[in-house]
């Protein structure tokens, strides 16, 4: 069964300490072989999907609600899944050399971990509510990894910053999906994508598609929503290169690919994606070289590419939808690389200003090449992969009919601003004059090479054999997204035409916007009061009102005064009962009276201590006159049939009076605090609420909804409980529950009664000094 | 009977809350001892209240002979006395110690939760 093996990643997870005990150091590379065995199996399934088959495994989780552990492997599925788990194996190889010795390099192994299932499920599961629930898990692992470095101030912002961008997407997934399901009336992708309601006709359709896209367009980093990833760079790199490039962020567009078949093709979908998508492929490039932070340049690139990728699918034609997928699998592959060797020479060098490096390549040889490669793949430059995957989406814009000459305006551009930023990270650390940097640097280990040096490897590979990628996984997941089978056949060489003019246009412009970065950069800083008012400032200004808000409101609700809290509960509840005993159901009031003349004085002695007890102004008159109430009680209780209440009710009064005796008469005196006014008002609210009590006596007395359950109780006492008290009967066996847990809560009291009373050197003791009060809100 | 019970359960609930909204920290326990009560009261003359037939079965008998007063309601209200007066006793300990530290019985001098 695949769903326990990739599931048991997340009890891998929770033993990753142990591993460190067993193999200390060398733990991350004893956990790759997790995700790597998971490769194997799912290389294992390429055959099969190849053909065209969607294996379906069946697994039942919650049946009464719909939710199954199904896992369906389409095409799609399965090129996600064979990257999240080559990547995730070199990935966990590259942080054991990355965070060798970190002290949390055991919280990264499990968080990473769980990540890693996270992902896996999500992009296998064949519920709604299943892929749900991995979404948000891979947001609150996301959230862990981004905050990694938790002694950073700036590490918890972006954090939250990413949780909250990230989470409010989550909420309008969950809508949509219900939507989704509600409107299919299944809640099975694999039922939904095969057809048979067609909900681009359903009325729920336009509602259910914006709360989708929401979604898929925080996740994915969509403008404007794509602040959030760059400041994620604040993640150990490791991180940033698996999920903040290669899978996570890459889960909206998942969404949008699973989608397409069923709710693509309408004009909304074209219109929102492709503007969208194309906008924030601009915005991403344009960002990118703005910055001198190799992380950040890395990061606003990724959002150019989640950017593309979303403009290929509104698209939607068959050439967009092959594109989408050979571009996913180029932009994996290239940008892992990259952000590892970024990494790399950030650990390196101890600096991540890209100005900051230069002449590195004799220090570095094996990093310079990798760097190179990947770079040339991400320029899109043959005989690389990346460029076969820039030939076709220059293809593809060309065809785009909506809004087709804005799309391949900011197409164009994106591509020669995204050729100038892989110039910079290739050549500008490697090359040219030699740079001091503050640390001395050296060829990284083996470790930390192997995964950049596969992946460019492999960017390399497809590029010079294409056929490999097109008959591989790619075809088939060209067909899931399109929802009827294609064909990929990828080649370097297309002939001469408009997209390779395009290619060696914007090579050349993006090498000369290279040899100019710094001066254009030092033209753009004029911009920044612009870029400063982007959307982030939008979310910090919602982060602002939402405290303000909360804290005026929580001034306001939680003022610290007793009486108003109980006057606003009184109120409240006056309100409501008011609403319905009066304005919603004529008042039926049975009276029916018959009274006995000693009965009248009990109750009227009851009325009087209670009534004296509230005005009294000594505390032992108000003790007495509770006393009094109390014990009519207990008489009331004994005239009308119940002995044994009359009996506890008698215990009770007098443990009662005893206890007030012995505590509160070391209270003060009874001190008036009120003003007449406020008197006035509480005797109000009082008032009404005693009418309204006694009013909804009388009306319910004379409502017999149910036949009373104690028939049963009263008929069975003798036979099944050998009982002939029915009362007693009912608290020791029939609700014998209940008994304990008043026995529990007793005992609680009790102990907490003892707490107060005997444990106080501590508290006498300790005179709140200012550190220990720190400590004590943290 | 039920009709002067009502009225009476009105007054126990008026007189309570009108202690429990005042300042004065004890009179706020007084007031929680009263409602316990008018709410037990409340169970109570709900289900009805019979004279002179409590629910006990005669020995020898399998069932009570004739009609009894519903043993459910006495039940629960009899849980109900036993946990508030355990709340009481918590309560009233639990003033007498904040009284101890606080220095205050005014419930408005209590707003802090630092002492």
């Amino acid at each position: 069964m695949i769903q326990f093996a990739v599931l048991s990643g997340f009890v891998l997870a929770a033993f990753a300490p142990l591993f460190h005990q067993w193999f200390g150091g060398r733990a991350s590379f004893v956990l790759a072989v997790f995700p790597a065995l998971l490769a194997l199996w799912f290389l294992g399934q390429v055959p099969a999907v190849m053909q065209g088959e969607v294996l379906y495994l069946q697994l039942d989780w919650v049946p009464s609600l719909g939710m199954s552990l199904s896992f369906m492997i389409d095409g799609l599925a399965l090129l996600f899944a064979l990257l999240i788990t080559v990547i995730g194996t070199f990935v966990l190889i590259y942080a054991g050399g990355y965070l060798k010795g970190h002290r949390d390099l055991v919280r990264f192994h499990v968080v990473m971990l769980a990540f890693m299932v996270s992902m896996l499920g999500l992009v296998l599961a064949d519920g709604l509510i299943t892929l749900f629930v991995f979404w948000e898990l891979t947001s609150i692992t996301s959230y862990l990894l981004i905050g990694f470095s938790h002694a950073d101030i700036e590490a918890r912002k972006s954090a939250r910053q990413g949780l909250f961008v990230t989470f409010g997407g989550g909420l309008a997934l969950m809508a949509g999906l219900v939507l989704l399901g509600t409107a299919s009336g299944s809640w099975s992708l694999a039922e939904i994508t095969a057809g048979g309601v067609d909900l681009r006709e359903h009325d729920l359709y336009l509602p259910m598609l914006l709360c989708l896209l929401l979604a898929a367009f925080t996740k994915s980093a969509q403008f404007p929503f794509h602040f959030w990833l760059p400041n994620a760079m604040a993640a150990p790199t490791p991180v940033s290169a698996y999920l903040h490039s290669a899978t996570m962020v890459k889960a909206g567009i998942y969404l949008l690919a699973r989608l397409q078949p069923s709710l693509g093709g309408t004009e909304a979908w074209i219109g929102i994606l492709s503007v969208v998508g194309a906008f924030t492929m601009f915005t991403g490039a344009f960002l990118a070289i703005r910055h001198t932070n190799i992380k950040k340049m890395l990061a606003y690139s990724t959002v150019m590419a989640l950017g593309t990728l979303t403009m290929l699918l509104g698209i939607g034609t068959e050439g967009a939808l092959i594109t989408f997928v050979t571009f996913l699998l180029a932009h994996s592959l290239y940008k892992g690389a990259l952000f590892m060797v970024a990494g790399i020479l950030d650990h390196e060098t101890g600096t991540k200003d890209i100005t900051a490096m230069g002449g590195l390549r004799p220090l570095m040889p094996v990093t310079a090449i990798i760097a190179v490669i990947a770079a040339l793949s991400l320029a899109g430059a043959p005989p690389l992969f990346g460029f076969i995957a820039k030939e076709l989406m220059f293809e593809a814009v060309l065809e785009a009919q909506t809004f087709g000459l804005l799309i391949l305006l900011l197409a164009f551009v994106s591509a020669f601003l995204t050729i100038a930023v892989a110039a910079i990270i290739a050549l500008r650390p490697f090359f040219g004059e030699r740079r001091a940097t503050p640390r001395v640097a050296h060829e990284a280990p083996l470790s930390m090479l192997l995964g950049p040096a596969c992946l460019a490897a492999l960017s390399l590979l497809l590029g010079v054999v294409p056929v490999l990628a097109g008959m591989g996984v790619l075809t088939a997941a060209a067909s899931a997204v399109m929802g009827e089978p294609v064909t990929v056949s990828l080649s370097l060489w297309h002939g001469i035409n408009i997209p390779l003019v395009m290619s060696i246009v914007t090579l050349g412009l993006g090498y000369a916007l290279f040899r100019r970065w710094d001066r254009v950069r030092a033209h753009l800083a004029r911009l920044n009061p612009v870029v400063a008012r982007g959307p982030e400032a939008g979310y910090e200004a919602i982060m602002h009102w939402v405290t303000v808000v909360s804290d005026w409101q929580t001034r306001i609700l939680q003022n610290g005064y007793m009486r108003n809290y109980i006057l606003v509960m009184v109120v409240v509840l006056i309100a409501l009962i008011g609403n319905s005993l009066l304005l919603r159901h004529p008042l039926e009031i049975v009276f029916e009276f018959d009274v006995r003349f000693h009965e009248v004085i009990v109750v009227a002695m009851m009325v009087l201590g209670a009534l004296f007890a509230a005005i009294s102004r000594s505390r032992l008159s108000a003790v007495v006159s509770v006393g009094i109430m109390g014990f009519s009680i207990a008489l009331t209780f004994i005239l009308f049939s119940a002995p044994d209440l009359g009996i506890t009710q008698l215990l009770v009064e007098t443990l009662t009076v005893i206890l007030l005796v012995l505590v509160l008469f070391r209270l003060p005196r009874f001190a008036s605090l009120s003003t007449p006014l406020e008197r006035v008002r509480d005797i109000l609210v009082a008032g009404s609420l005693g009418v309204l009590v006694t009013l909804l006596i009388l009306t319910a007395w004379g409502i017999d909804q149910f036949i009373p359950i104690s028939e049963y109780m009263i008929e069975n006492s003798v036979p099944l409980a050998h009982g002939r008290n029915i009362v007693n009967v009912i608290l020791v066996d029939y609700r014998s529950l209940d008994t304990l847990g008043e026995i529990f809560v007793l005992a609680l009291a009790a102990i907490g009664v003892i707490a107060m009373l005997k444990l106080r050197a501590p508290i006498k003791s300790a005179k709140p000094s200012a550190p220990e009060k720190e400590s004590g809100h943290g | 009977m039920e009709p002067v019970m009502a009225v009476a359960i009105g007054m126990l609930y008026a007189a309570a809350i009108f202690l429990m909204l005042r300042r004065s920290i004890v009179k706020l326990v007084i007031g929680l001892m009263l409602l316990s009560n008018a709410a037990n009261l409340l169970i109570f003359t709900s289900a009805g209240m019979i004279r002179g037939a409590p629910p006990l079965i005669p020995e020898g008998l399998p069932a009570p002979p004739g009609a009894v007063a519903d043993p459910l309601p006495q039940a629960v209200v009899l849980t109900a006395i036993v946990i508030a007066f355990g709340v009481l006793a918590f309560a009233v300990v639990l003033i007498r110690r904040a009284y101890e530290i606080v220095k205050a019985d005014d419930l408005d001098k209590m707003k802090e939760t630092d002492t």
